[in-house]
């Protein structure tokens, strides 16, 4: 325990330092969804697991924007629920401004919680319709004991709807008064009250219209620059991830398959999978291109494909994917790659350059 | 601040509601609501309006028993609905008798929701054991009619409890008997509304910023799962009044001595084929009365708050 606090009043001296403010290291999450003992008896069914992450290694460096990537049913909200304590880990570490979370007791987490917020995809469902804004704001406050005294209160909830757009007294009004994006604002200006470091985003615009979409992303970037804030970015929507990131990660059933700098990912992407993603992006230089659409589904993640878990959709799949599942291995700009056909059989990093763009070709060929 | 301006527009916000709206525009609703707050308020104000003390034995007089009502032939204008063999006077036997009635309605409606409303939110927040645990018991208790849940708790009472306590206690029972067997539904619907809520995004966020689940539960989650329990307590509340005359009226409810509206109908009853109709008659309209303007408020709560209707 003393080593915890240590590393907790350090934090202070490590943030002048290089080191990432979050680095998930070995993340996994199991569901158990077996049936209950008894119905297992019955029916002479095993237990069964759902692998929701699997084995996340993950940096984000302060003051930068990390995005998670991947269809739906990936993981990624799993991953961010985890991040913020919602869910336990059941294994890897998550370790914050050099602390693991992971093997804190949850009355030890007070001001790890003070200092990782989140904003949620629903903002419909993310702000209790039965409470005033003002009160909804003034949570955070009065649960980490930020302000004292009612004034003081007011003051601080005034000043955060003015700093997210809406005005010191729409704070009277009720949730259904607003509109989705200002609802998102509202959202917004909850997950900063308690002045946090960190902010996980679980697909903060995808309810939103195209319109509004941006007028949050801006509020997020500029807060992000006006408090230092580092973001965990979690959406599939491709265009708002380029606006948004330094980083990027693409998911696929629970792993991480391609890694790195956003630029060098949207550039120059390795992995079958994240190509196949890029695709479907809509750009006017592309449009009399061909593209190759994503097909195929998502496998179920509770019996996934043996080896390679991309194998079945992948154009380059090869007899060792559908043996081997594949490592990341570090690639020429700083990315990661997990794929057996990019890297090379063996796990080296193969030939660089000409591995770089053949895979590409080879996947335009097939389509 | 704007905190002293509130009552007023929270008034003005009531009167522009769709729920007043509805209610405006429903002639039934109104009529029941206004049935409804005559009796409550009859009941209420019983020893001030009733024309006599039905439980003051020095009035009473064997001389005025038995007399019919006052537009009868042989009507005596002192006793606007008659009298009973005894000569109490019906009217006032009946005011002080829903007095009874409403109270051992609305209280056994109020601990049968608190019961609930606790074991719902707590079963549907926190599920596994606990979860399970309530809810056998509530199956158990939904495995009998309640009305003989009722009468077997009036009869250990009366069982357990010495001969001179019974009159006494039996409101008390009454009230448990009606309690015992009634929070079961309000249990089951806080429940599944609260499993619900428990997985949407605010009380993630309650959670995030470390509340306690007992703060999440009564702040959070109670004010979003009230709307359906509200309805089920105004229809309940009939059904207690109902249970409450039925069981007096078998006998094991209120005493003759300090009867209920059920109590009356079945002192009453026993005259009827005596040709004295209008010591059961009048009781027995007030009853449905009463049940029937309840239950008609209950119908609207329940489509004003179903948003499905809107």
């Amino acid at each position: 325990m003393s080593a915890v606090s240590t590393s907790a009043t350090s934090s202070a001296a490590t943030s002048a330092s290089g080191e990432p403010l979050v680095s998930l290291r070995g993340l996994s999450k199991t569901f158990d969804l077996s049936p209950p003992l008894l119905n297992r008896m019955i029916e002479r069914k095993g237990k069964s697991f759902l692998r929701a992450v699997d084995g996340l290694d993950i940096d984000i460096p302060r003051g930068k924007t990390f995005s998670l990537v991947g269809e739906s049913g990936c993981g990624k909200s799993t991953v961010a629920k985890l991040v913020v304590g919602l869910h336990a880990a059941s294994g890897g570490k998550i370790r914050f401004d050099g602390t693991d979370l992971t093997g804190l007791h949850a009355s030890a987490r007070g001001t790890y919680r003070q200092r990782i917020q989140m904003i949620f995809q629903d903002p419909y469902a993310s702000l209790n319709p039965r409470w005033r804004v003002r009160d909804i704001i003034a949570e955070p406050l009065r649960s980490f004991s930020i302000t004292s005294g009612r004034a003081e209160e007011q003051r601080e909830v005034g000043r955060l709807l003015e700093m997210v757009g809406l005005s010191a007294q729409d704070g009277d009004k009720f949730p259904h008064q607003f509109s989705g994006g200002q609802r998102q604002r509202i959202s917004i200006a909850r997950a900063i009250s308690s002045k946090p470091d960190f902010l996980v985003c679980d697909e903060p615009t995808s309810a939103l219209d195209v319109s509004v979409q941006s007028q949050v992303l801006n509020l997020m970037r500029d807060l992000q620059a006006e408090l230092g804030l580092t973001y965990l970015f979690i959406s599939h929507d491709l265009a708002v991830v380029d606006f948004m990131s330094d980083y990027v990660g693409v998911m696929y059933l629970g792993r991480l398959v391609e890694a790195g700098p956003a630029q060098r990912i949207f550039e120059a992407p390795e992995h079958p999978y994240t190509r196949l993603l890029m695709d479907t992006v809509p750009d006017i230089t592309m449009a009399r291109r061909d593209r190759v659409a994503v097909t195929g589904e998502v496998p179920n993640p509770i019996t996934p494909p043996p080896g390679c878990s991309f194998n079945p959709r992948c154009p380059l799949a090869s007899d060792i994917c559908r043996a081997q599942s594949p490592d990341l291995v570090a690639r020429e700009g700083g990315t990661r790659v997990a794929c057996h056909a990019v890297t090379g059989a063996d796990g080296s990093s193969g030939r660089p350059g000409a591995a770089g763009r053949a895979p590409m070709e080879l996947a335009r060929g097939v389509a | 601040m704007a905190l002293e301006v509130f009552p007023q527009s929270r008034i003005a916000a009531i009167l522009k509601s769709d729920i007043f709206y509805r209610f405006r525009t429903s002639y039934v609703t109104v009529a029941a609501a206004i049935v409804t707050l005559c009796i409550v308020m009859a009941a209420l104000l019983a020893p001030w309006i009733a024309p006599h003390d039905p439980f003051d034995v020095s009035t009473l007089s064997l001389w005025d028993s038995e007399l019919p009502p006052v537009w009868v032939e042989g009507g005596d204008p002192r006793f606007l609905l008659g009298t009973d063999n005894q000569g109490r006077d019906v009217l006032s036997a009946i005011l002080y008798g829903s007095r009874i009635s409403l109270a051992v309605g609305f209280v056994s409606v109020a601990l049968a929701m608190v019961i609930g409303i606790v074991v719902g939110l707590v079963s549907g927040y926190f599920g596994g054991m606990v979860d399970a645990f309530f809810m056998r018991i509530a199956d158990v208790m939904l495995s009998f009619p309640t009305i003989l849940v009722a009468l077997l708790v009036s009869g250990i009472a009366r069982g357990a409890l010495p001969r001179e306590m019974h009159d006494s206690a039996a409101l008390i029972v009454l009230v448990f008997a009606i309690t015992v067997t009634t929070w079961v539904q309000y249990a089951r619907t806080v429940r599944s509304s609260t499993m619900v809520e428990r997985g949407r995004e605010y009380v993630f966020a309650a959670q995030l910023v470390g509340r306690r689940p007992l703060a999440i539960l009564f702040r959070h989650i109670l004010p979003n799962v009230m709307g359906p329990v509200l309805v089920i307590a105004t229809i309940n509340l009939a059904m207690a009044i109902l249970i409450e005359a039925t069981l007096s009226f078998l006998g094991v409810g209120m005493p003759p001595t300090n009867p209920s509206l059920g109590t009356l109908i079945r002192v009453g009853n026993e005259y009827l084929f005596s040709g004295i109709w209008w010591v059961v008659i009048f009781p027995s309209l007030t009853l449905v009365a009463l049940v029937l303007a309840v239950n008609l408020l209950g119908d609207w709560l329940r489509d004003a708050l179903n948003p499905k209707l809107r």
